[in-house]
């Protein structure tokens, strides 16, 4: 069950998305930011976590998680260190994906060459 | 040729691109993504016997690992081309902009090149993320108290 409801909720967003970067001007950049900016504003009052709770790997796989574990690592901080937390602790649970995308990248620019 | 028939002749060989079949592919992949990436929560929470959290974050660096590695193999932007915001939603999108900016201005140098470029499109959603996460943190700070 908890596959479907992954199918769905990742299926959902995408689909918002491409129906948003057909109909407006608005590039993917544009688009991406605003569904991080959703993300963590939908984690303000843990809302999110209950969609992962719900919905498994599928809430975690859109771009809107990134948001969600941005606040999520700057919230944990601030629970011990109060309005400077939220700056310390920013990072913490996104920076195994933002440092593999660093590496990995580094790594294949150093082997790849541009298709043409 | 007048202006209006030309650009009738334009339309009449521009590709034609259905709306609602660029939804529904978006739709499609998007979705077999998200079960991906459920399977491989399951798969690495049992096999390496972790918490489907610690587990969770395995399975976005394997996303992240192939994304990348596809998009420097070459194919991974025609799929993107295919599939539009059914890739670039999910965090390949992510992976697969800043490798592609990095092979895309590798010519251009490592500093200049690689160096500078490779958050050129990531580099918004880093921006915006950390600057809403720390305002709505901000929010709830004042009015939960953490």
């Amino acid at each position: 069950m908890i596959y479907i409801y992954s199918f769905l909720f990742a299926g959902i967003l995408c689909l918002i998305a491409q129906v948003i970067l057909d109909n407006t001007k608005l590039t993917p950049g544009h688009i991406t930011s605003i569904f991080v900016v959703t993300g963590a504003a939908l984690d303000t009052f843990s809302i999110y976590d209950k969609i992962i709770a719900y919905v498994g790997g599928g809430a975690l796989v859109p771009i809107t998680s990134f948001g969600h574990l941005l606040i999520h690592g700057a919230l944990d901080k601030a629970g011990d260190y109060g309005f400077i937390g939220l700056i310390m602790g920013m990072f913490d649970l996104t920076a195994s994906g933002i440092t593999a995308a660093i590496v990995f990248t580094f790594i294949f620019t150093l082997f790849f060459k541009p298709k043409d | 040729m007048e202006k209006r028939q030309y650009n009738d002749l334009v339309s009449q060989h521009k590709p034609q691109e259905s709306r609602i079949q660029n939804a529904m592919i978006a739709f499609l992949v998007g979705g077999v993504v998200g079960i991906l990436g459920q399977l491989l929560v399951e798969f690495y929470s049992y096999y390496l016997d972790i918490s489907s959290k610690d587990a969770s974050v395995f399975m976005i660096v394997t996303l992240i690992f192939f994304a990348s590695l596809f998009t420097a193999l070459g194919f991974f932007d025609k799929w993107v081309n295919f599939a539009k915001c059914g890739l670039i939603i999910p965090i390949t999108g992510f992976a697969h902009s800043m490798t592609s900016a990095g092979i895309e201005y590798k010519k251009e140098g490592p500093i200049f090149g690689v160096g500078s470029n490779i958050f050129k499109l990531a580099g918004s959603v880093i921006l915006y993320g950390v600057v809403s996460a720390w305002f709505f943190g901000l929010i709830r700070l004042i009015i939960v108290g953490g």
